[in-house]
């Protein structure tokens, strides 16, 4: 099976963010007020193959811890889809 | 014979030659190891330089951690070879698990480049051996993602580890503890932001890296992993 995943990386509360701020502290100016929190990630997202979702969800919870964030400071949600067949 | 520093060049390294033309000011001998070599070529010291290993992409070294020689660095320092990481080389010891905590985006939202004022805090260390507890040392850095974080837990045991081996005077980045450099238990693999190789001569504006240099190309010293030493 081909499933669709997408992964979320956010930094972990407490974690200094500087373009989420700058990005906060600009809207006032453009006339967005009562935003707050505003906090930037990453959204990585590839197709992988795998025998289940079950197997598909084991191996990118693997593949975060290992490489996609750094735990210290980083965050992941994991979606995934089976992929829709294009041939 | 001269101690010989092999110099790790990631792709987007950019530090490595002030490396090698202080250690060769000092009397080593530098070699510049690629990062896919797969040997170290017998060297007595290995330093990762700073810069933008693999562009920083995902995380500064989270990529240079997968560069082959990579390997055998940790095993060069698993048998205590010293290892020291300068400011991106910090940040692969990191991302390699060499060395505990992480360097998050500085606290001001700004990427700093000055002159630091450094406290050093521990001798017992392969780059900190020739100097006195309490220096004040000057040394520039240069960085986006230099404030040092970790947990509780391991801040605690970095602490009465005294693993903590440079502060800085008058925090320029947000570090947790004022953490400029720290060492590993065993005390042969440093990372530290600051940049002593350019704080080697006299026209760089300060000389204080001299002595930390000094430390890592004394004869090679098994000494530095004495179980007895704290």
């Amino acid at each position: 099976m081909r499933y669709a995943v997408r992964v979320e990386v956010r930094l972990r509360d407490g974690i200094a963010d500087p373009e989420g701020a700058t990005i906060e502290r600009s809207l006032p100016a453009l006339g967005f007020d009562g935003v707050s929190e505003v906090r930037v990630g990453k959204s990585i997202r590839f197709v992988l193959d795998a025998d289940s979702e079950e197997s598909a969800l084991g191996e990118v919870d693997d593949l975060c811890r290992r490489f996609l964030t750094n735990p210290v400071i980083e965050d992941a949600t994991i979606s995934i889809e089976a992929a829709e067949v294009l041939q | 014979m001269s101690t010989r520093v092999g110099i790790v060049l990631f792709p987007g390294s950019n530090c490595e030659l002030d490396v090698a033309e202080a250690v060769r000011s000092l009397g080593g001998d530098a070699e510049i190891l690629w990062h896919d070599e797969p040997s170290l070529r017998g060297v007595d010291v290995v330093v990762l330089p700073g810069g933008f290993a693999h562009g920083d992409y995902l995380r500064p070294g989270a990529i240079a951690r997968f560069s082959p020689v990579m390997e055998k660095v940790v095993a060069f320092a698993e048998a205590g070879g010293p290892v020291v990481g300068i400011c991106n080389g910090f940040q692969v010891l990191t991302e390699a698990g060499m060395l505990p905590g992480a360097l998050q985006k500085n606290a001001g939202l700004k990427f700093v480049c000055q002159m630091a004022q450094l406290r050093v805090e521990s001798v017992d260390s392969v780059l900190t051996a020739g100097l006195t507890v309490g220096d004040i040392v000057k040394m520039p850095i240069n960085h986006f993602e230099g404030n040092y974080t970790c947990s509780e837990q391991t801040l605690t045991r970095l602490r009465s580890n005294d693993q903590v081996i440079l502060r800085y005077v008058g925090n320029p980045n947000g570090s947790l503890d004022d953490i400029a450099g720290i060492c590993n238990e065993g005390r042969n693999v440093v990372g530290l932001m600051p940049h002593p190789e350019r704080a080697s001569h006299e026209l760089l504006g300060s000389l204080d890296g001299v002595p930390l240099l000094r430390s890592l190309l004394a004869p090679a010293t098994p000494g530095c992993a004495d179980p007895l030493s704290g």
